[in-house]
């Protein structure tokens, strides 16, 4: 039997006719949304598919894990340079290149949380900073790999129909891969390999105690969010075709970070829900582009002032109190 | 000032890294009095010292002031923003788990970079200072310049005073009793409250004086602190997070080892080094080098 402590979880695995009606509207609207959209809305709304794959990642991190990763764009850097020069330098087809460039942030990832197996809290996060701003000045200075500030090209890649336009075969290529990844980041959640997750998120002793292997399970938290973030690197080069090191630098990191909090810190629909709203919130708010930084500074204090669980939690709140109303 | 010997090179070069380092030992010690008291790692440091900054740059150029009283409203200011932020944000959060408290200082500093950035613009300006870059003193060979000479003093000054302050008064007495033992401390009549305000004052304070003395070397950029913000970081972990002598003699260490690489191996790579630095430091003795070791309660 399932075991399950509170509501909350519960909702989390809505079944029965509306849920799936919900998904299936949701699937839909995603499959024609080209069709039915403004051209200039295209573009953004694969950054959304990118990054929505970096904040589930992260979030099997921070959420479910609790360890706080402020050097994601250091994965998503990596990941985007890996799958650029397999493609440009060694001529490896797309589809041996991307979970190529996957595997190797997720190395990189093993390699950051061996160390993190002695460090908690603020002394992580200093470790994940450094690697973040590391991977930043390598990718500066290391020209012979990067290009260096003149940037480097990114190799096109086209699958699906030749009737679309190239922005809409990227559209659909990310957003399967995006729902995929997502699909399995909800079922990892509930697998006991999520489970041991989160109870070594809430007491890394207690969990060791019932049996949980500490040094596997943090490990692989880090593997597999810098899977997650290598992967959407790869897209994300596909998506902007010109990289420089300036895509993967500490404020990227922050908003990584800032994407899981507002939607709602360990909860995967709050994680697509955190990266849609900040990833399309600049384009709505183009007249205020300076107010930016200042905007989501404050919605992060207040987020966590107000409502730590995110956007999600708000949501999940909202949905209980009409569950019975009017009574 | 060209190289004249290796030794004076060599010399040269300690000389740069102690000067720099005290700057780091500077940021770090504001990171430290806050994590000791409560915890809390202020990610907002480095902003709020760039805020310290901005302000005495306006008091300075754009209302003409003379130079200390517009170092000292900074300073004040700079202390009643750090006070203000912990009034009114940090303890009403309501998850005032580790998580939260670090999420909440890492909005604050997205929050005041950005209004430092729409306030006075991202442009570079110069920071006038009463000393010279230019002129200095030649012992031996090895050249220092007033500004460095009078910056490392300034730095000096204010690490020799905050340590009588938290070692030789009551107040300070309250802080270390806060951060020992909350409830005892409360038990025994500390206004709790208002110690952890004036602990994160006078971080903000110290953060305004760092910003203050690095803006004659760096220039005035809004992102100016995030590198000198990063390195106190460093020497903060490297001395040991709980310790204050720690925290300045990890920036020396830090500086003079920045110094000789960047003479001796690669500039490019300088700041790469810090976190070589950080991750060494924690693999090898993670309580930093006068820290105390960590006990866990389960």
């Amino acid at each position: 039997m399932e075991l399950r402590q509170r509501y909350e979880e519960d909702l989390f695995l809505v079944r029965g006719a509306a849920a799936w009606l919900a998904t299936a509207a949701l699937l839909a609207a995603l499959a024609f949304f080209p069709f039915y959209s403004p051209r200039y809305l295209l573009f953004p709304a694969i950054l959304v598919a990118v990054n929505a794959i970096v904040a589930v990642g992260l979030n099997v991190l921070t959420g479910l894990t609790g360890q706080i990763s402020l050097g994601h764009a250091g994965f998503v850097g990596i990941g985007a340079y890996a799958a650029t020069l397999l493609a440009a330098r060694v001529g490896v087809p797309w589809w041996l290149a991307w979970p190529a460039a996957g595997l190797i942030a997720a190395g990189f990832g093993v390699l950051i949380g061996v160390p993190a197996l002695r460090l908690t809290g603020p002394y992580l996060t200093i470790a994940t900073l450094g690697f973040g701003i590391a991977v930043h000045q390598v990718l500066t200075n290391w020209e012979g790999l990067s290009g260096g500030r003149m940037g480097l090209e990114v190799p096109r890649v086209s699958v699906g129909p030749a009737a679309l336009t190239g922005d809409q075969r990227l559209y659909y290529l990310a957003v399967t891969i995006a729902a995929v990844l997502t699909w399995a980041a909800a079922n990892l959640a509930r697998s006991h390999v999520g489970r041991a997750f989160v109870a070594l998120r809430d007491s890394d002793i207690a969990a060791e105690v019932m049996g949980v292997n500490l040094t596997r399970y943090k490990v692989l938290a880090f593997a597999v969010s810098a899977f997650y973030a290598g992967i959407a690197g790869a897209l994300f080069a596909q998506a902007l075709r010109h990289l420089e090191p300036q895509s993967f630098d500490l404020i990227q990191s922050i908003y990584y970070f800032s994407m899981i909090v507002l939607g709602g810190l360990g909860s995967v629909p709050g994680a697509v829900l955190g990266a849609a709203v900040l990833t399309m919130l600049p384009g709505f708010l183009s007249g205020f582009r300076e107010w930016l930084p200042v905007i989501f500074g404050v919605a992060i204090i207040l987020i966590m002032v107000i409502e730590p669980r995110g956007l999600y939690g708000r949501w999940q709140r909202i949905r209980r109190y009409f569950k019975t109303w009017p009574l | 000032m060209a190289a004249l010997t290796p030794v004076v090179d060599f010399a040269q070069f300690l000389v740069g890294g102690l000067a720099t380092g005290t700057l780091y030992g500077l940021v770090a010690l504001g990171i430290v009095l806050l994590y000791r008291s409560s915890r809390v790692l202020n990610f907002a440091h480095g902003d709020l010292a760039a805020l310290g900054a901005f302000i005495a740059y306006t008091m300075l150029v754009q209302l003409g002031w003379p130079f200390v009283p517009s170092v000292a409203v900074s300073l004040v200011a700079t202390a009643a923003a750090g006070a203000l932020f912990y009034f009114i944000v940090l303890r009403p959060v309501k998850e005032a788990t580790l998580l939260g408290r670090i999420v909440v200082t890492l909005g604050l500093a997205l929050a005041l970079s950005g209004a430092v950035t729409l306030i006075w613009g991202a442009d570079t300006k110069v920071f006038p200072f009463p000393l010279s870059e230019l002129r200095g003193y030649r012992p031996g060979g090895v050249f220092v310049s007033h500004l460095r000479l009078g910056l490392s003093a300034a730095g000096l000054a204010l690490m020799a005073s905050l340590y009588l302050l938290v070692q030789r008064t009551r107040v300070g007495l309250a802080m270390r009793a806060v951060s020992q033992d909350l409830v005892a401390a409360q038990a025994l009549g500390i206004p709790a409250r208002r110690i952890f305000a004036l602990t994160w004052g006078l971080a903000g304070a110290l953060g305004a004086a760092a910003g203050i003395l690095t803006a004659p070397v760096t220039l005035l950029t809004p992102f100016m602190m995030l590198d000198p913000f990063l390195k106190g970081f460093a020497a903060a972990v490297l001395g040991g997070m709980d310790s204050m002598p720690g925290a300045v003699l990890g920036g020396w260490l830090l500086g003079l080892a920045e110094s000789l690489f960047a003479g001796y191996v690669s500039v490019k790579f300088k700041t790469t080094l810090a976190f070589v630095i950080i991750i060494l430091t924690l693999m090898v003795r993670p309580e930093g080098l006068l820290g105390r070791e960590f006990h866990r309660r389960v």
